[in-house]
């Protein structure tokens, strides 16, 4: 357990010691900015509309603003996500410092696992910087912090799984550029995957369109927690992880 | 402390290491000597638990490398090739890492790091990120890594590979008198770092073990003759060569050189004949000058060519059979 946290904490701190980590959050406080203040904006106007013409309809937060934001930053995670995994294992063996790694009294699992888990804490405080804009919905409103809460969740667990995955592919290469670029066609794949199975009734369309990690997080954007989608992203997760672990150990009898 | 036997390590294409054994005692410095890709590296890296091998056994300590990894980890510090070292890190930090990841405590962290510092010359680098350093000294911080949880066995990869001499002689000094406390296996493709730092020679080629012995059992082992080098002038070399031939237990006389008028001859004795006194008597009685008498001792240096067969192919099968 120890173990897992003293790789954690070194891969934490190469993050925030290089620019990578600032770069990603600048990046998305500033897309993810923009998608709120573009709902934020239809809000505003579509209430005003609704008063002048004399519809005094009430309006839900949540549902107007919280709820596409959360969509839309579950999409930019997509692209977040390789630039957070693609260096994890491809740059300690292109260094050589992997022998050190697996020559230290540590079992390969603890370090997927403390990597993954760092990958997992850095993406989660680039979501953080989005707690910000909705900060200013609590300064300003009255919106239910529950499914908002559990938007989060959701954003978490996607971006385990894709991260997994991603960590996945880092320990199958040595070059950074094809981990990510791996990464982010998985990522989009994944993604897109229930575009075309949208009109589709037949039964293998129906399983495409679970392998959809978007798909997944609807439910949770809803603020609702499906134990279907929860199986999903924590098998994902597990998935990767399994992968990983024997990609790292397929190492010692290639290398 | 180490026990390799029957070590195989095969690839798809290629066999790097083929059926190796030997022992190293505790508190034994032991270099590993061949050209390059012969199989060092492959070596190294099974006893550190890095490789699995594809046959045999090696023990560290005791405990098997495939059986029980975690405890030879424990036991092993480790220098690769090129030091595992994080550029993005300060030294300090780095050791911090390091030792955490062999599982020390915090308190008896610290104290060995200014320990381990202070023994490797590192200490003035401690705030400086890796990144930042010179050659000589990632070698050393990368060295200070592998002796930082004091280990039983040190396994180093080339130590001084890239270091200047001045280098080169610190680091040699540093792991002479790490040796006693530790059981310590370099590989080197550099003979005089053998000779001058380790006890035990173990030379392999193309995968295979040629030799294992310590260096002066190598070296009178191969030199088989007492041969003597001469520089003679005041005669014809033939002259010379005739009358040293003659002396009591001489086998064979060789000119090599002449130069201003004075040969240089090799003259070979049978082993435990001390030919020396007889030839310069031969010479000075003669009325030549004598200039230089000495002998010539095998170096490691031929010792490895004729094992290796590098610089005569047919010379090797001979070295195999002495």
């Amino acid at each position: 357990m120890s173990n897992i946290w003293v790789i954690c904490r070194k891969e934490l701190s190469s993050y925030f010691s290089s620019p990578i980590a600032y770069g990603l959050m600048a990046f998305f406080a500033f897309v993810s900015g923009y998608f709120f203040y573009a709902a934020t904006a239809i809000f505003v106007t579509r209430g005003m509309e609704m008063q002048m013409m004399g519809r005094g309809m009430p309006m839900d937060v949540n549902e107007w603003v919280v709820r596409p934001v959360l969509m839309n930053v579950s999409v930019i995670g997509l692209f977040l996500i390789p630039m957070i995994t693609m260096r994890l294992f491809a740059e300690e063996k292109r260094t050589g410092t992997i022998e050190l790694l697996i020559t230290s009294p540590v079992r390969d699992w603890e370090i997927i696992l403390g990597k993954w888990l760092a990958a997992l804490l850095m993406y989660a405080a680039i979501l953080g910087v989005s707690l910000l804009n909705m900060f200013v919905l609590f300064a300003y409103g009255r919106p239910d912090w529950k499914p908002m809460l559990v938007g989060y969740l959701g954003l978490l667990l996607q971006g385990g799984a894709l991260l997994a995955l991603g960590t996945f592919l880092s320990t199958t290469t040595r070059n950074q550029i094809v981990a990510g670029v791996g990464t982010f066609a998985v990522c989009l794949m994944l993604w897109v995957l229930d575009w075309i199975t949208a009109f589709n009734t037949e039964s293998w369309a129906s399983v495409i369109s679970y392998l959809s990690v978007v798909t997944h997080f609807e439910p949770f954007s809803k603020g609702v927690i499906d134990t279907k989608d929860l199986v999903f992203y924590l098998s994902v997760i597990f998935f990767g992880l399994f992968l990983s672990a024997r990609s790292l150990e397929s190492l010692r009898w290639r290398s | 402390m180490i026990r390799v036997e029957g070590l195989t390590k095969r690839y798809p294409r290629t066999v790097a290491v083929d059926d190796i054994s030997f022992t190293v005692n505790k508190g034994e410095i032991v270099g590993f000597l061949g050209p390059n890709g012969a199989g060092k590296t492959t070596t190294m890296r099974v006893l550190t638990c890095f490789l699995p091998p594809s046959q045999g056994t090696a023990e560290v300590a005791g405990f098997d490398v495939v059986k029980q990894p975690m405890e030879v980890k424990k036991r092993i510090g480790y220098l690769p090739e090129t030091p595992p070292l994080y550029p993005e890190m300060e030294v300090r930090e780095y050791l911090q890492f390091v030792g955490r990841l062999k599982g020390m405590t915090r308190g008896a962290l610290e104290s060995r790091i200014g320990e381990v510092s202070k023994r490797c010359h590192i200490d003035d680098v401690m705030t400086r990120l890796i990144s930042k350093l010179s050659k000589g000294y990632r070698q050393r911080v990368g060295l200070a890594q592998a002796i930082l949880h004091n280990p039983d066995v040190l396994i180093l990869d080339e130590p001084t590979s890239g270091l200047d001499p001045k280098q080169i002689l610190e680091t040699r000094d540093l792991i002479k008198e790490l040796a006693g406390e530790h059981t310590i296996i370099l590989s080197t493709h550099i003979l005089p770092e053998v000779e001058q730092t380790c006890q035990k020679v173990v030379i392999i080629n193309r995968g295979r073990l040629v030799a294992t012995d310590t260096v002066e059992n190598l070296t009178s082992r191969l030199r088989g003759s007492d041969a003597v080098g001469v520089e003679v002038s005041g005669a014809q070399p033939a002259e010379i060569e005739s009358a040293l031939g003659a002396l009591d237990g001489v086998t064979a006389v060789k000119t090599t050189a002449t130069k201003d008028g004075r040969a240089r001859l090799e003259v070979e004795g049978q082993p435990g004949c001390h030919i020396r006194p007889d030839i310069a008597r031969a010479v000075v009685q003669a009325g030549w000058q004598l200039h230089e008498l000495h002998s010539l001792s095998v170096s490691l240096e031929e010792i490895f060519l004729q094992l290796t067969g590098a610089a005569q192919p047919d010379e090797a099968a001979k070295g195999d059979a002495q």
